[in-house]
């Protein structure tokens, strides 16, 4: 099972001399993030089925979308857990073709399963999720204690 | 059946086309039976509209384009590639060219080539 390593925002520069140091290693960060997620993918034919993921964040909602082609909606299961997100669910084969000659064979099937840690807390009676296209996309409300507050600043 | 599968071919076309975007190889499931070929191609977040199949001589292109917006909000990771998706493959010349038919449902591209009648087995009765 392919866990995540949650992804941990750099904290804010205390020294603006450190700006620049800090914008450099979100770059790299960002150059070895993206080989690793091909390299997991072609890394699947060991480890099984790893569907990709986007998250995002914004004041009001958590967003996700995963690439989950040729499935049935009812084969897909969404779940929240202690503040983990998990989606799994099984692809079945959906042609028969007993007798047919197999050139190409490169779509996996069977169960994935992929879970991801939620950066503040969600309200699972509010969210809503879409499969469209081979795409699903889950999008969370925070709670209202989650969500970011302004706070009035009194000069007295 | 020789599905050669090339990626990219010498032309001044695809040299433009990689210039102005990447594309990424779907993958794909290919069978065989005596009646003809099936494909499948795994295209997430195509629909119709993005869909554009070309047959040129004995290969035939399918590009499939997504349609899918960037997740609202600010990314906290990003694993889903962003090009469009695009493979070609050589053709066996027993298919029928005339007769191939394709659909899209949820993300899969299913082509259906079928072999032309006069090179499948057929009996021949003996008056």
């Amino acid at each position: 099972m392919n866990n995540l390593t949650r992804w941990q925002r750099p904290e804010l520069a205390t020294w603006q001399g450190y700006g620049r140091l800090t914008d450099l290693r979100d770059e790299i960060d960002r150059l070895f993030e993206m080989p690793l997620a091909e390299l997991a993918r072609t890394s699947q034919v060991l480890s099984g089925w790893t569907p990709a993921m986007d998250l995002s964040e914004d004041k009001d909602n958590i967003y996700l979308r995963a690439e989950l082609p040729g499935m049935k909606r009812e084969d897909i299961e969404v779940s929240l857990h202690e503040g983990t997100l998990s989606i799994s669910g099984e692809r079945k084969s959906q042609s028969n073709h007993p007798e047919a000659e197999v050139h190409r064979s490169e779509r996996f099937f069977g169960r994935f399963q992929r879970t991801v840690a939620l950066p503040t807390p969600v309200s699972p009676d509010k969210a809503k999720a879409q499969y469209k296209d081979g795409v699903l996309t889950v999008t969370l409300p925070k709670t209202e204690e989650a969500k970011p507050k302004q706070i009035d600043v009194r000069v007295s | 059946m020789t599905m050669k599968t090339t990626v990219q071919r010498e032309s001044h076309e695809t040299a433009e086309c990689a210039a102005r975007q990447e594309y990424v190889a779907p993958e794909v499931n290919i069978f065989e039976t005596k009646d003809g070929y099936t494909l499948e191609a795994e295209m997430p977040g195509v629909d119709k509209s993005g869909l554009e199949i070309t047959l040129e001589g004995t290969e035939i292109t399918i590009v499939g384009r997504r349609h899918t917006e960037a997740l609202a909000g600010e990314a906290l990771f990003r694993e889903c590639p962003a090009a469009d998706y695009r493979r070609v493959f050589e053709l066996d010349p027993a298919i029928d060219t005339g007769k191939i038919s394709a659909k899209i449902e949820q993300g899969i591209l299913t082509l259906t080539l079928p072999k032309s009648e006069r090179v499948k087995p057929r009996k021949i009765a003996v008056e």
